[in-house]
Parts: structure tokens; C-alpha cells; sequence
């Protein structure tokens, strides 16, 4: 009988601690493999919405060596921690190197802590298409936090709000004016600003451009991004932007903010999903269908149009065909 | 009804690249990963003074396909086959282990006879290298 609780030995394995169960069901996640289907399925029930903190910006400005700090500071609090950096994948080769473990102090013995380099293969955002349901997994897995750390973003990777209860963009001094502040896309998707490197003259200015910013734009009632200075090679400033993201989390609960953005994140998650499977069946359609290819033909040879044949497949698709 | 599953896809290998031991010389280390990067591996790079301890962590926390090891520092008799029996221990036996760097061609066999799938000496071509790596995670997986 299969009831609710019931979980697959793999899944099972993965609750129970098995770190090596975990870490393959992450790769059959990356892969497509239908190996994650009922392993995802069986733990979400299981699944308590653990923070999951996401650090983003530009790359170099630290957020690795941040991330770190923050573990170090994490585990002498008794918190277990799993860690995902993103790092990006050869639009050539397909091919990546993923550096970001380097900066991870050793932790050989340390069981309360995992960290899991990925690729982001071909994705678009920052992150990679797998890392919204590893962190999932890194929660069933009975982790207190998950921290997932970007790809070096430019000013459109914002793909971690789908995926990140609280967004941390992470700076340096010298980055640009207050100009730069006020431009669309990572600029807005701030929880908190984390002015990294402030060891470096400017670091004031930056954190002063940022108030700025903050001080223009927020409705009442609604989060005002926190501004934090760092340093990682003093160290310095790591309590408070811990503390920072906590205020985050507890606005989140207060505000009921966290049910919506949950709410928000899962139904473009489900559209995602379906899109993603409709796309591939289309695609596979197109191209071993021997109607499909005539319809394909068609639209080559100008007979008709790029909208009309989607028309065509779309209602083709409702009738069940 | 279509099939609903997508033709099984080619992934990327996944290989750890690691230097072991008290040794700082991570050149060789950096050329190898990115020429299997441009072969479209994905290389997680673990950098220097490793202890195999940790190593074989990061392995099995990455899930890797396979491990490439360098050392230059003479030490390899003692770390290699630590690495080697740690793995068997954490029952990856099975994820092959090719190795570079500065090792005496008797030390190479006995290595060899310990586990260690290929080892690359100086004069070795990328291409060795590459195709030796992709032929190793083949088998294995």
C-alpha cells in the first residue's frame, strides 16, 4: 500500500541523512532524469519551508568568501547549513569550471554542513534550472538553512527571488554612482544591500548611495532593504548582516508576506513546469510527426505563418490529439 | 498518445579536480580543468592542500563521475592511496581516480596496481588527458 508517509528507499535515505543519497538525487535533478520525480514528489509533503537565503551581484565582489564567513558564524550557533553556488556553463562547450568550493573552508568532519557546486547550463537568471528544487530537497533533507549563492549577475539575473525567501545583493565599493542605484532589475529585488569589502576606501559612499536609493522608494508598511558593510578579511559586520536577514524572515512571518511570495513562487513554478513539458513534447512532435512536419513545411515555405501554426498546435493540443 | 518523456539526454561529466597535500603549484591543475571544461565537462575545482579526507568529501558531496589528482611535492605514495581507501571505505570505489604530476615511473606502477586509473606525467598532451577522462567516466557509469 502506498499511503502518504510512504517514501521511496531513496527518498527515505535522504531524510534519514545520507548525504551521498542526497548528493545523487541532486545530479538525477541536473540530468532530467525521472529518477528525481518520485523522490521530489515524496518529500515535498515533508518539506517546512526552512529560510533560504540567496546571495547575488556582481562577479568578484565577494559573495563566496561571504558565504563562508556566514557558515563559520552559523555553526557555532548550533544551525546546520547546506550551501548551493551556481557558477556558469560554457555557451561553447557546455563545459564549466566551478570554483566557488575553493573558497569553503575545510569542514572534513562536519556533518551539519553540505555544499554542492552547479553549473548553470544554458539557464538564464543566475541560477540553474535544478537549483529551485535542490534547495527543496536540502529542506527535506532537515537542514535549518539553505544559502544559495548566484552566478557573478549582471543587472537582469534576478531569478532568485523565485527561489530565495531572502535576497541579499552583495557590493563593493566604487561599483558607480547613485545613478546606477535607481536602474530596474537588481536593484530592486534587494532584501538587504550587503556592502562587501569594506575594508576598502569608498565604502561609506557606497553604503550612503544605497540609503539613498532606500529612502526614495518604499511604501509604508512594506520591507525597506537594510544596509549592511562587510569584511571578510578583517572579519567584520557578519553579525549584523545575519541579523539582517533574521529581520527579514521575522517581517516575512509578521507581514504574511511569506505565505504570499510562497504562494506567488509556486504558482510560476506549476506554469514552469507545464511549459517546459509542453514545450518538449512540441518539440519532439515537430520533429517525428509526419503531420507535424507537413505543418512545419508550410511555414518554410511561407505558406503560412509562424502564429497561425502555433494556433493550429494549440488547439490541436486541447482536442487531445 | 506521445511519449511524455524526453529522449534520454547526453549531461555533462562531472569530474573533481584536486591537489592533495602540502604542495603549491596548482598550475598544471588550472590548465587541465580548463581543457576539460572546453570539452564540456563540468570541473569542480577544489584547489590546494587538500587532505584526502577532505577530497573524497567533496566527491561524494558533489556526486562526481570522476577524481583527477596533482601533486608535485613527492608525497603521492601516502595520499594517493589514502584517497583510494577512503573512497572504498565511503563505498565509491567505483569513481575512477586519474592523477598528474611529478611521479617516477616506478611509483606510477605500483600506483597503477593500487587503483589509481592513469597517471600523466610532464610531456603529456591535453588531448591524452581530455580523452583518457572521458573514456574513464564512460566506463564507469
Amino acid at each position: 500500500m502506498k499511503g502518504p508517509g510512504r517514501l521511496t528507499p531513496a527518498a527515505r535515505a535522504i531524510v534519514d541523512g545520507d548525504r551521498r543519497a542526497l548528493a545523487r538525487a541532486i545530479t538525477a535533478i541536473e540530468n532530467g532524469d525521472p529518477a528525481a520525480d518520485p523522490i521530489l514528489k515524496g518529500l515535498y509533503p515533508r518539506t517546512r519551508g526552512v529560510p533560504v537565503i540567496g546571495f547575488t551581484g556582481p562577479l568578484g565582489v565577494g559573495k563566496s568568501s561571504l558565504i563562508n564567513a556566514l557558515v563559520g558564524l552559523l555553526r557555532e550557533r548550533g544551525r546546520t547549513v547546506a550551501v548551493v553556488a551556481v557558477d556558469p556553463s560554457s555557451p561553447f562547450s557546455g563545459g564549466s569550471v566551478l570554483g566557488d568550493r575553493i573558497r569553503f573552508d575545510r569542514r572534513a568532519d562536519d556533518t551539519g554542513v553540505y555544499f554542492r557546486s552547479m553549473a548553470s547550463r544554458g539557464a538564464a537568471g543566475g541560477v540553474s534550472a535544478a537549483t529551485l528544487e535542490t534547495a527543496r530537497l536540502l529542506d527535506a533533507a532537515g537542514f535549518d538553512l539553505v544559502l544559495v549563492e548566484t552566478v557573478g549577475s549582471g543587472q537582469v539575473d534576478v531569478a532568485i527571488r523565485e527561489i530565495a525567501s531572502t535576497s541579499i545583493v552583495v557590493l563593493v565599493p566604487h561599483l558607480g554612482d547613485e545613478v546606477q542605484t535607481l536602474k530596474a532589475g537588481l536593484f530592486e529585488i534587494s532584501d538587504v544591500f550587503c556592502v562587501n569589502k569594506s575594508d576598502l576606501p569608498g565604502a561609506d559612499l557606497a553604503k550612503r548611495d544605497l540609503a539613498d536609493l532606500v529612502s526614495l522608494g518604499i511604501a509604508s508598511g512594506r520591507w525597506a532593504p537594510l544596509i549592511v558593510g562587510t569584511s571578510t578579511v578583517e572579519p567584520n559586520g557578519l553579525d549584523e548582516l545575519w541579523n539582517a536577514v533574521e529581520a527579514h524572515e521575522r517581517f516575512l512571518d509578521a507581514s504574511g508576506e511569506r505565505r504570499a511570495g510562497e504562494r506567488r513562487r509556486l504558482a510560476n513554478e506549476i506554469v514552469g513546469l507545464v511549459r517546459d513539458r509542453v514545450g518538449r513534447e512540441l518539440t519532439e512532435r515537430l520533429e517525428n510527426d509526419a503531420e507535424m512536419r507537413r505543418l512545419l513545411d508550410r511555414v518554410v515555405a511561407r505558406s503560412l505563418d509562424p502564429r497561425a501554426a502555433a494556433e493550429l498546435l494549440m488547439t490541436a493540443e486541447r482536442r487531445g490529439a | 498518445m506521445p511519449s511524455t518523456r524526453p529522449a534520454a539526454r547526453t549531461h555533462p561529466i562531472r569530474v573533481l579536480i584536486a591537489k592533495p597535500g602540502l604542495d603549491g603549484h596548482d598550475r598544471g591543475a588550472k590548465v587541465v580543468a580548463r581543457a576539460l571544461r572546453d570539452a564540456g565537462f563540468e570541473v569542480i575545482y577544489a584547489g590546494l592542500r587538500q587532505t584526502p579526507e577532505e577530497i573524497v568529501r567533496a566527491a561524494l558531496e558533489e556526486d562526481v563521475d570522476l577524481i583527477g589528482l596533482s601533486i608535485l611535492s613527492g608525497a603521492h605514495m601516502t595520499l594517493f592511496p589514502r584517497v583510494l581507501a577512503l573512497l572504498k571505505k565511503s563505498d565509491a570505489g567505483n569513481v575512477p581516480v586519474f592523477a598528474g604530476g611529478i611521479i617516477p615511473d616506478e611509483d606510477a606502477r605500483r600506483l597503477r596496481k593500487a587503483g589509481i586509473r592513469a597517471i600523466f606525467g610532464p610531456g603529456s598532451t591535453l588531448e591524452e588527458i581530455v580523452s583518457t577522462a572521458q573514456k574513464l567516466a564512460r566506463a564507469s557509469s
